[in-house]
């Protein structure tokens, strides 16, 4: 028996999201006592592989064949399914992110393993299991028995603290039995943001809505963003109007996102907008009007003009910064 | 070539979301049922591309597995544009339930369309589910999808990036933001055409349910806000740094 995390990498490197998936599936496997095995696919190098030890794997599995260079979900799928058997996994962890959206289903039929997905914590109860997640857009949680054998849970991002602990790993490489049908898409073009922090990782994160009042004003929030080391971010009106990427677009029909600190500047905070951002751990909301629902999830607020609190804003965070 | 899109019935966005039953069942007194928005919009790009292709695409059908009650959401689709539509007479169970009982229907289409994740459930499941129970190849979080000849042009996101995919035909495309970039809007002929339009109900296949509801939970409240004067900026960072401990 064992508990199979599959984290991916970047580049060939692992990132927060990895290790937190690894502390968590470490987690689940001490109550079922038993392994914890980390899937990888792709070309990552040992000593990065190694890492996952740090984190409560025991053994390391690496797919290493050169066609499962981008991610194809058929063939990926298949290469976790394999694995999962060889190692005799009854509990798989994903991430709830794009890649575990993409292979986790696959994986769940082809194992027969019943999918919990956007799963914030640990088991409550293994027998039977029982999990919490999240449902309706991240406005409430479901408690959700799954009665296969093998289970599936995908995780969402920052709800699992990462421990770290002795590092124990074996480091194992694995040859998939894939086929050329495996193989019937193709991926023309890459390409991945650089130089900038993912909206996604980030600690922090520095949103504007309409209220910024046009495109050629994100100056400062920019500004702000950068002495923070956070993402930028925005409502969904403001990359509707094409004022700021699509990529941007947080709520609950853009990304989602959960870090520990959440800046709304000129945001009304619309249902649809929070589904995307109530997981964060402090809101902070800046609002002209002291009625706008925003201030009924934000932690912390002022009531008055972005433009004007905004260039405050930065002076008085670097001077903190300044202090340490 | 024929597209089938999978739809699904949820609550309006702004749904206001209570359970009831001592919090074992969802209350639906007094909710609004729509399409689920992705799949409106997947819904959309595939009336679009079908009317691009000089005659190539003949067929748009939505599938929908639910009751009777779903049907007004399966009209509005045909209002929208398809051409016929499927309901599955039966509970969507659970994502491995609803994906088997779209699978007999799905293998006579080249592309099968699904939302990246529906607004009531939100498993981001049926369609990967479908996809690997059809044997097909999967693209999940396509923003953007082009028929060129015989060759299909996506652009997917994926974790940190963009990717453009081709893919052969048959497959599924799990579509999210961008793939359309309003829904279109019924208009009066269409309504009218609707109602004319094959709504075909299938009885549903024996198939397994792998997971079920013991319960639900709202989010605990949230403490009120903590307002700082507009002059007094320097005190909100103090709080961030010292009581939030978030910067
Ligand atoms: C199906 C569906 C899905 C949706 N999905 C999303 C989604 O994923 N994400 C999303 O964001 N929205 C989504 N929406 C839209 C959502 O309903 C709101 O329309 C949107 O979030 C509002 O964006 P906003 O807060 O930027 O703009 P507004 O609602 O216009 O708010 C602007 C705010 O700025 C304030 N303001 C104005 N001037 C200033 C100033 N000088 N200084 C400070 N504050 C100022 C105003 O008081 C106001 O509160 C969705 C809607 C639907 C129907």
């Amino acid at each position: 028996m064992s508990v199979l995390a599959y984290t991916e990498n970047w580049d060939g490197k692992f990132k927060k999201l990895s290790y937190e998936l690894v502390s968590y599936a470490k987690a689940i496997a001490e109550n079922l006592n038993t392994e914890t095995v980390v899937a990888s696919i792709g070309a990552v190098e040992e000593e990065e592989l190694k890492k996952l030890g740090n984190y409560g794997a025991d053994k390391v599995v690496a797919a290493k064949d050169e066609k499962l260079k981008n991610l194809a979900n058929q063939p990926y799928a298949k290469t976790l399914a394999q694995i999962a058997e060889k190692e005799n996994a009854t509990v798989l962890v994903f991430a709830h992110n794009f890649t575990g959206k993409a292979v986790a289903p696959r994986v769940s039929v082809k194992l027969k393993a019943g999918l919990a997905a956007g799963v914030t914590e640990p088991p409550s109860s293994y027998d039977p299991f029982i999990i919490k997640r999240k449902v309706f857009t991240n406005k409430a949680f479901a408690n959700v028995k799954i009665n296969s054998d093998k289970k599936i849970l995908t995780l969402f991002q920052n709800s699992f603290e990462i421990k770290e602990t002795e590092n124990k790993a074996s480091i194992e490489e694995f040859t998939p039995e894939l086929t050329d049908a495996d193989f019937r898409t193709e991926v023309k073009e890459v390409n991945k943001v650089t130089g900038k922090i993912l909206l996604t990782d980030a600690e922090i994160v520095v949103s504007g809505g309409r209220g910024m009042k046009g495109p050629e004003k994100w100056e400062n929030l920019e500004k702000l963003a950068e002495v923070l080391g956070a993402a930028t971010a925005c409502s969904r009106p403001v990359s509707d109007e094409g004022w700021r990427p699509h990529e941007e677009h947080v709520g609950q029909t853009g990304k989602i996102v959960a870090p520990n600190l959440y800046i709304a500047l000129g945001i009304s905070g619309a249902i649809q907008h929070l589904g995307g951002v109530s997981s964060s751990k402090t809101i902070v909301a800046i609002n002209t009007d002291k009625d706008a629902p925003i201030f009924e999830s934000a932690d912390y607020g002022i009531v008055g003009d972005v433009h004007k609190v905004l260039p405050q804003l930065i002076e008085a965070i670097k001077e903190v910064k300044a202090e340490g | 070539m024929k597209i089938l899109l999978c739809i699904s019935n949820v609550p309006d966005t702004t749904t206001k979301i209570r359970f009831k039953d001592d919090n074992k069942e969802f209350d639906a007194s007094g909710v609004q049922w729509i399409i689920n928005p992705w799949d409106e919009l997947a819904l959309t790009r595939a009336l679009e591309l079908k009317e691009g292709s000089g005659g190539k695409i003949e067929k748009i059908s939505v599938a929908l597995v639910g009751d009777k009650s779903t049907e007004p959401t399966i009209r509005k689709a045909l209002a929208i544009g398809a051409d016929d539509a499927f309901r599955i007479d039966s509970e969507p169970k659970d994502s491995y339930y609803v994906a088997n009982q779209l699978k007999e229907l799905a293998k006579d289409f080249d592309i099968v369309m699904c939302g990246i994740e529906s607004a009531d459930y939100t498993s981001s499941a049926v369609g990967g589910m479908l996809s690997e129970m059809l044997e097909w190849p999967s693209v999940s979080s396509v923003s953007s999808l082009e028929i060129e000849g015989d060759e299909v042009k996506i652009r997917r996101e994926i974790d940190g990036g963009q990717e453009v995919v081709s893919a052969e035909l048959p497959f599924v495309a799990i579509v999210q933001k961008g793939i359309a970039l309003e829904p279109r809007i019924p208009a009066m002929r269409g309504i009218m055409m609707a109602r004319k339009k094959p709504l075909n109900v299938v009885e549903p296949i024996q198939a397994d349910v792998l997971t079920a509801y013991e319960s639900f939970e709202l989010p605990p409240p949230k403490a009120d806000v903590k307002l700082v004067d507009e002059e007094n900026v320097k005190e909100l960072v103090e709080l961030l740094k010292n009581e939030a401990k978030a910067i």
